[in-house]
């Protein structure tokens, strides 16, 4: 692995907010400085009716090159229904 | 039988891979790179091993990244018998490393097969996991070890407790 992949999250939450519509992207470089390891969580409308396997491979389609170059990647995936859920339940404490 | 064959999902780590020592091919070459037709063999032999597949980094006893690690425990925590499950370290292959990405579509490892059909990788593990998904899936796939109290969902169950052979 390269020591450096030059991908920031700048530039995979720009990829992301392009390419897949996203209304909300959230990306976290985990790596230390190294590019290497991101944690996302991308909330589309392209997402709806998809399965989080469909939804999953439709971001790492989206961002084939980018992830080839890095470590790890992971990504959560929420249509803006799933998010708005989501978002209550964590205000309602639950 | 040693000590670690003998944990909660045993070292089945086949090796149907000829070892590819002098091949060991930078990062970025993979995207060009051809899945040819031996690797694609292999890797549908590996797939079709076990109802229970895992491309993984390292072994279930000693997993070398977290992602993998994590993968290992929902499936300990699910129930899947080690009898039904067969675990891949890619680390020891790079043609299977690189073959598998490929293979599955899918750039990440570790890498879930159940009955041959992709699962996905840990994020999606982990939310099936929690969604219960997951279980709905083994438990039609028939891959859950066999217990004395099938409709127990207690992880601590006394039969359990009894069976020193799992570790976790």
């Amino acid at each position: 692995m390269a020591e450096n992949s030059g991908i920031t999250a700048e530039i995979l939450e720009q990829t992301i907010r392009s390419k897949l519509e996203a209304t909300y992207v959230s990306v976290v470089d985990n790596s230390g400085g190294c590019g290497q390891i991101f944690e996302a969580v991308i909330v589309s409308s392209q997402f709806e009716g998809k399965t989080s396997l469909a939804k999953s491979r439709l971001v790492n389609t989206t961002l084939k090159e980018e992830i080839a170059q890095i470590h790890a990647w992971s990504n959560k995936t929420y249509t803006p229904a799933q998010w708005e859920k989501l978002k209550e339940k964590e205000a309602g404490g639950a | 039988m040693s000590l670690f064959t003998r944990s909660l999902l045993r070292a089945t780590t086949r090796q149907p891979f000829t070892p590819t020592t002098t091949r060991i091919l930078p990062p970025t070459s993979f995207l060009a790179r051809y899945l040819s037709d031996s690797t694609r063999a292999a890797i549908d032999n590996a797939v079709a091993s076990s109802p229970v597949v895992l491309f993984m980094k390292g072994t279930p006893e000693f997993p070398q990244c977290g992602f993998s690690r994590a993968s290992i425990q929902v499936l300990g925590l699910q129930g899947v018998d080690p009898q039904k499950f067969t675990a891949f370290n890619v680390l020891e292959d790079d043609e299977l490393r690189q073959g598998i990405k490929e293979y599955s579509s899918w750039p990440t490892i570790p890498q879930l097969y159940v009955n041959k059909e992709f699962v996905g990788g840990c994020d999606i593990l982990m939310s099936m996991h929690s969604s219960g998904e997951l279980s709905e899936l083994f438990e039609k796939a028939g891959v859950l070890a066999p217990s004395e109290e099938s409709e127990s969902t207690s992880s601590t169950s006394e039969a359990e407790k009894k069976d020193s052979t799992k570790t976790e």
